[in-house]
């Protein structure tokens, strides 16, 4: 079976300043992964690991002068290679985002139910009359109390959680096969994530749409994702079904990640550390971007970037030193 | 034993649209309701609770930052008033959330961290300068950090930096602010356990301010659970987190997700934490109480001991 999407050779760079003309930084150095049709796909990693600026390359959102190249294979066609026209279309309509403060995502001279209902006409066909009823439904669809007369609401009317679930109402309007969220949760507090994790994974059960999760967070990914990638400095390190990655993490940089969170049933005196800062998407030209950070790194992985093996079914890898 | 800081009944109101041009009628927002809670000398205390729950507050009065409307603050026994603030001042020194808006740009890391020795004016610039380089080993930046400026550093980096500025005066107690909240993942653990050794090696007391309950179990001695400016649930770190009493901790700690744990699906409390400004009557957590009754929306409860070394504010707890 083809996935809904597959992304192959993505890259996205920007042209270094002040170096010679040609001369460009990748911030996402080449990666493939796949989304299945109605599967969520966790995508992990800290600041500055490309995760977002693949979701933006997804929508066609890299800002200028960035550039993406590769090929996004989605339901059979490559979307880096359509007319701007088309994209149009696919951003809001087949693909949609959920970004990680709602506040700069809205439109805040609009009430949101009118931006709910724009989608519908656009992307739906819709008049403004029957959007704006389906927007009262999708609202409430969304777990929004008294639906109606928040339509009606501005967005600085409305809490956090409620502005996040209005947020997801719009991106639902359109109807998407793919729903990419970008940090959804981060800025919530915790009871109010539970919420609202919950009510994507009761929206998908639904709806059947797949989802890219983006978090730098690997508790809440745990929660919700069927695949996880983890990525580090543009590349992709590691990715496997979920279970399998939390059961067996392979790479240095994941089992790191994994074992400095504090746990609840062993209270450790010391939190194991990964040493070192972030690495940027230069750091460790031509080599692993963290030998750095890596205890296991001899020259060999400063000498030539790994490449991406698959140890087990689904499990890839890229590390030397990782045993099959 | 004589506690190190005791707050008793603290309260802190905030005047809303008072006047003003189009004469709004005036309302009161309590960002801390009669609020009593003691540190000890070189425990580690930590105050949970969502955004508004008042935290950030309670540790601004603490630090001296900001003045109660009622109650009163005693360090080590004396109350503290303009006069004896000024002695403990030294003793209490504050970490923030941001460390790249809490260090001055302008400012070498060399005298960022001793800029409270040089106010306190007791400290010779030869007696600063050999601080300063003690404390930069100390909190494990490199030697030539001395010399350079805040935005050369990684957010880990300045937040040791802001570490090491609050330990210059020696204090008794440090209020960290959510210090690992601006951290990549992998620099939160660094910066957890250098706040350990730290303690250990100077005995200091932490007011730890934090959301993450994970964060919360790894490090402290105590817990107090703050839910819209008031104490709901204080207790020692193994009976909270064995049996919290309250039903608003509970849920605090069903919502936190956990690897290897399916978060067990609709036991997450609903709604969210009203306004402030218009606190509901009675206790403040029924109207997301799943166990609240015809009592909690009229008496409001008081904070009772449950156990040993647990004290909740519900009027049907366990």
């Amino acid at each position: 079976m083809t996935p809904l999407l597959e992304v192959a050779d993505l890259r996205v760079c920007f042209p270094v300043r002040g170096a010679a003309r040609g001369q460009a930084r990748d911030v996402v150095a080449g990666i493939g992964y796949a989304i299945g049709e109605g599967r969520t796909l966790g995508v992990v990693g800290e600041s500055g690991c490309g995760k977002s600026m693949t979701a933006l390359a997804l929508m066609g959102l890299v800002p200028p002068p960035g550039r993406s190249t590769g090929t996004l294979n989605f339901a059979g066609h490559d979307l880096n290679a359509q007319s701007p026209e088309a994209w149009r279309r696919t951003r809001g309509g087949q693909i949609a985002m959920i970004f990680q403060e709602p506040m700069t995502a809205l439109n805040p001279v609009m009430p949101v139910g009118h931006q709910i209902a724009e989608v519908m006409v656009l992307h739906r066909g819709m008049s403004w009359p029957e959007g704006e009823q389906h927007a009262v439904g999708m609202l409430e669809a969304v777990g929004i109390n008294s639906p109606a007369e928040r339509a009606r609401a501005y967005p600085h009317q409305l809490s956090g959680g409620m502005r996040q679930r209005a947020m997801i109402a719009m991106a639902l309007a359109g109807e998407p096969r793919l729903l990419i969220a970008d940090e959804p949760t981060t800025a919530l507090d915790v009871t109010i994530q539970a919420q609202i994790v919950d009510l994507m994974r009761e929206l998908q059960e639904r709806i059947g749409m797949a989802i890219q999760f983006i978090s730098h967070n690997l508790a809440v990914v745990s929660e919700i994702a069927h695949d996880i990638i983890v990525m580090y400095a543009g590349r992709i390190v590691e990715a496997a079904p979920a279970e399998q990655l939390f059961a067996d993490p392979r790479h240095p940089y994941t089992r790191g990640l994994i074992a400095t969170l504090p746990d609840f049933e062993h209270r450790l005196a010391r939190l194991p550390v990964i040493p070192g800062v972030v690495a940027s998407a230069e750091a460790g030209a031509g080599g692993c971007r963290f030998a750095d950070r890596c205890a296991l790194a001899d020259a060999g992985c400063r000498a030539a970037e790994p490449p991406a093996r698959e140890l087990q079914p689904g499990h890839c890898v890229a590390c030397f030193k990782a045993a099959p | 034993m004589t506690p190190l800081v005791e707050l008793q009944d603290i309260s802190v109101r905030f005047e809303i649209g008072a006047g003003g041009l189009f004469g709004r009628a005036r309302r009161t927002l309590a960002a801390a309701e009669r609020v009593c809670l003691a540190v000890g000398e070189g425990e580690t205390l930590a105050l949970v609770g969502e955004s508004g729950s008042g935290k950030s507050t309670l540790g601004n009065v603490v630090a001296g930052l900001q003045a109660p409307s009622a109650g009163s603050l005693r360090f080590r026994g004396r109350l503290l008033d303009a006069a004896t603030w000024r002695e403990a001042r030294r003793a209490i020194q504050i970490v923030f959330q941001d460390p790249f808006g809490a260090l001055d740009p302008r400012m070498p890391v060399s005298e960022i961290i001793v800029e409270p020795l040089r106010i306190q004016g007791s400290f010779s610039a030869a007696e600063r300068a050999a601080r300063a380089a003690a404390l930069v080993e100390q909190v494990g930046l490199p030697k030539d950090a001395l010399n350079r400026y805040p935005h050369e550093f990684s957010g880990g980096q300045r937040q040791r930096i802001a570490i090491a500025r609050a330990l210059s005066p020696r204090p008794a107690l440090i209020v960290a602010d959510e210090p690992l909240s601006a951290l990549d993942v992998s620099i939160q653990s660094q910066v957890l356990n250098l706040m350990k050794e730290l303690q250990e090696r100077n005995g200091l007391a932490y007011l730890f301010i934090s959301h993450d309950l994970a964060v919360v179990h790894h490090l402290v001695d105590r817990v107090a659970v703050l839910y819209l400016g008031r104490l709901v649930e204080v207790a020692t770190r193994e009976a909270l987190f064995a049996h919290p009493q309250h039903p608003y901790t509970r849920a605090l700690l069903d919502s936190v997700p956990r690897i290897g744990r399916r978060r067990p699906r609709g036991r997450t409390i609903g709604g969210e934490m009203p306004s402030p400004l218009a606190p509901p009557p009675g206790c403040v957590f029924h109207p997301r109480c799943p166990k609240a009754q015809a009592r909690c929306r009229a008496e409001v409860p008081a904070l009772d001991e449950t156990g040993p070394g647990q004290r909740a504010a519900c009027h049907f707890p366990g």
